[in-house]
């Protein structure tokens, strides 16, 4: 039986049939006829974004805090074009999104139509695969292919353009189940005998770490629990790079904090010091290799990652074992198991005993202060406050970035919404709408500095429209922390254009557009504003003043190995003790 | 253990790495990729080869399979043992790309080229072109009284040799379509 309707009818039936309820999208003319179909049905819920850039990240925080696919609708030219930056952010970071844009009519394509952008030849580059659809009876099917290819193997977007013509034509209408299959399928189950050889090494191994990134929340909450598993039974340390934080819960008695660039001191030397490396769904990105020729000289290398093309891109490893991190960790225990359970018990005592001398350094101490707010403290607040809560970080990107990562403790998967590989500013204010979106009963906080907030802040009114309480926590530094960081330590103290000179009143800004504004500058005051932040059922930025000059350690120099690791004057000095954020 | 003493505005540091860690020998690869035949697959393996900074020797694409929309696209390549990894792990994730193959590495093979050379001249340079083109089994496939199109298929390498010894003879204009290769025996 066969279904005829038109090509706007068909986007719409074909987004309910992937089970699609939220979309985030911009009308625009060669998008109207999918907004008339939108008009005239109530299952899938549309938000009106401000910017088409804002409908990306928005449906990346949805996506990355439901593990569904997030759904953006946007108009040909400058629609497209400005959902550039969010279809390349999620690219980098493994996120699956389904981009569905207007194009001019089929006959009008070539000719610099109004509007007219070539969208496919621009986003070839920043989606797994994209495709321009002709013909009304092919567009249900590409649809139903373009879910499969973003969610299937390493997530990531997908854009289908769909000229006004096809649009407005009638078509055949091709069910999820008709729809022919694709070839790409990527492979999921690791090799068997990679695994037992991988079994036989955690069995001897005397300095092993097990390294995982975004991979593991990527392959599903099974993951993150076999992960559980693994660390719990094999007493091994666990690190993660930004993208992984939550898969193993930050108060596990295991868990040595984020590696990388601005990970921690235990971390990073332990990478650097162990025999076995188990990197699990990770990258090995530039942020944390360091100088690759002295990236952990001493460690057999395994690789569980579910892309081939992520293996010996970076890093030469030993045993590549290519699959679904869930899958393969499965395998991995029942394995293990079946074997006795073992591990080299002295050798991992010997292996703790030097971890926790690295654990005593605390290189997260700060130098406290009784009269300005200080970043780190302004996030142990922000922890301390909202622990208990059903709580969803995002953040923007840079030094308030970095000390959220390594104050913010994060339980479960799917609760930390992060631009790691792009490093997207303006990323974090449409993400916490995505994913207030996706949680409507939950606190969804972006931890935000004031520059990246700028860069989306149009948003805001987005948040008041759907009356979305997302809590904007603004460290206001005055500056582009990270780049004056840089220039202060590598460019000879020359800070150039690294601050702003008109910042707006943050406060009269959140009330201009009919959200709460809170301003905080004193550290005593800074506990009641959480609270009140908190107190207010709509949508807030906080806008929270803090020491200017404060840098983010520890820091890895780029081009340096993991062991010559930039520690704060306040460590290095040994100056503090314990706790070095409380209050004098 | 120690950390780093960094001596302020040492302005040698990056924020990238900025050392080549690739510094290995270069070899040349022949890759085959059979691909479905869709709108755009050629601008999606060129794009990655420019998007990513691969070398390209020789490309060949034509569809092999009428039935099945299935093309066939031969890459020559040049690179580091890294690099070719590389490539052939980015094409195989590239969504209609069917199978990639590395007829260097899966050897021994077949390489053929063919191309067509159009010579001008008179007297003895045309009687020594055309001697030439019967030594290189190369066909005439058009003539005027002051021309030849020759047609010359072969190993790249032979055909290169035609080339040079007819570039003194009037050689007016080349046409060469690039590699075509395939595994010998079955």
């Amino acid at each position: 039986m066969t279904r005829q309707m038109s090509g706007a009818q068909m986007v719409v039936q074909a987004l309910k049939d992937q089970g699609v309820d939220t979309i985030f999208g911009y009308p625009g003319g060669a998008v109207l006829p999918i907004y008339d179909a939108i008009f005239q049905q109530n299952d899938i819920r549309h938000i009106l974004v401000r910017h088409e850039q804002g409908a990306t990240h928005a449906a990346e925080g949805y996506a990355r805090s439901t593990g569904k696919p997030g759904v953006v609708l946007v108009t040909s030219g400058p629609g497209a074009t400005n959902a550039v930056t969010g279809m390349t952010d999620a690219l980098m970071d493994s996120i699956p999104m389904v981009v569905l844009t207007g194009q001019v009519p089929t006959f009008m394509i070539g000719n610099d139509a109004f509007q007219e952008a070539d969208t496919v030849g621009i986003t070839r580059p920043c989606t797994k695969h994209n495709w321009l659809v002709k013909d009304t009876d092919k567009l249900a099917e590409t649809i139903h292919q373009a879910f499969h290819v973003a969610t299937a193997g390493r997530p990531g977007p997908v854009l289908v353009d769909i000229p006004k013509d096809v649009q407005f034509a009638t078509g055949n209408y091709t069910t999820p189940q008709q729809a022919r299959v694709l070839h790409y399928q990527p492979k999921v189950k690791g090799d068997s005998d990679l695994i037992t050889q991988l079994v036989e090494w955690i069995e001897t191994a005397e300095r092993p770490i097990l390294y995982t990134g975004g991979g593991v929340i990527n392959s599903g909450p099974a993951a993150s629990h076999l992960l559980r598993e693994l660390v719990s039974g094999t007493n091994f340390p666990i690190t993660s790079t930004l993208m992984g934080l939550g898969a193993y819960p930050a108060s596990g008695k295991n868990w040595l904090g984020m590696l990388g660039m601005h990970g921690t001191y235990e971390a990073n030397l332990a990478m650097h010091g162990c025999d076995l490396m188990i990197c699990v769904g990770a990258r090995f990105d530039d942020r944390i290799t360091g100088r690759v020729e002295d990236f952990s000289p001493k460690s057999k290398k395994a690789h569980i990652d579910i892309d081939a093309s992520s293996i010996n891109k970076v890093v030469h490893v030993n045993l590549p074992i290519i699959g679904d991190v869930g899958n393969v960790l499965e395998d991995l225990l029942k394995v293990w198991k079946q074997r006795g359970s073992k591990t080299n018990a002295s050798g991992l005592k010997k292996w703790w005993g030097k971890i926790d001398t690295w654990r005593a350094k605390k290189c997260l101490t700060y130098k406290g202060s009784a009269t300005v707010i200080k970043p780190q403290y302004a996030l142990e607040r922000l922890e301390a406050i909202t622990k208990g809560y059903d709580r969803y970080i995002t953040t923007e990107v840079g030094q308030h970035q970095m000390w959220a990562a390594q104050f913010l403790g994060f339980e479960e998967p799917h609760r930390w919404m992060t631009s790691g590989g792009l490093g997207t500013m303006g990323y974090g204010l449409p993400a916490s709408i995505g994913v207030q979106i996706a949680h409507p009963d939950a606190l969804v906080i972006n931890v935000a500095g004031e520059a990246s907030f700028l860069m989306n802040m149009q948003e805001m009114g987005t948040a008041k429209q759907y009356r979305l309480p997302v809590k904007q926590f603004i460290l206001n530094n005055e500056r582009l922390g990270m780049v004056r960081q840089w220039q202060e330590l590598l460019h000879g103290e020359r800070y150039s254009h690294s601050w702003s000179e008109a910042l707006p009143d943050f406060v009269k800004l959140a009330e201009a557009f009919g959200a709460k504004g809170i301003r905080c500058s004193d550290p005593k005051d800074l506990d009641d504003a959480i609270h009140e932040m908190l107190a207010y059922d709509g949508p807030v930025i906080f806008d929270c003043l803090v020491e200017k000059h404060e840098n983010c350690f520890p820091m890895i120099p780029s081009g340096k190995p993991h062991n010559e690791m930039l520690l704060g004057d306040a460590s290095t000095e040994d100056a503090i003790g314990t706790g070095g954020g409380a209050m004098v | 253990m120690n950390a780093l003493s960094l001596k302020k505005g040492a302005s040698k540091q990056s924020a990238y790495d900025l050392k080549n860690t690739l510094g290995d020998v270069e070899e040349t690869h022949t890759i085959a990729v059979l691909v479905d035949n869709e709108a755009g697959v050629l601008a999606r393996v060129i794009g990655l080869f420019a998007g990513r900074g691969y070398n390209i020797d020789s490309l060949t694409v034509a569809e092999v399979d009428h039935t099945g929309h299935m093309s066939r696209i031969t890459i020559v390549t040049t690179g580091t043992p890294a690099v070719i990894e590389q490539i052939k792990a980015q094409l195989g994730r590239i969504v209609p790309v069917h199978e990639v193959h590395d007829l260097t590495v899966e050897g021994p093979t077949v390489e053929r080229e063919l191309a067509m050379l159009k010579v001008a001249g008179q007297g003895n340079n045309r009687v020594e072109a055309m001697r030439l083109a019967d030594i290189f089994r190369a066909s005439v496939v058009d003539t005027t009284l002051e021309s030849f199109v020759f047609e010359i298929t072969g190993a790249p390498e032979k055909i290169d040799a035609f080339v040079d010894l007819m570039r003194p003879l009037g050689l007016k204009e080349i046409a060469r379509t690039g590699v075509a290769a395939m595994l010998r025996g079955v």
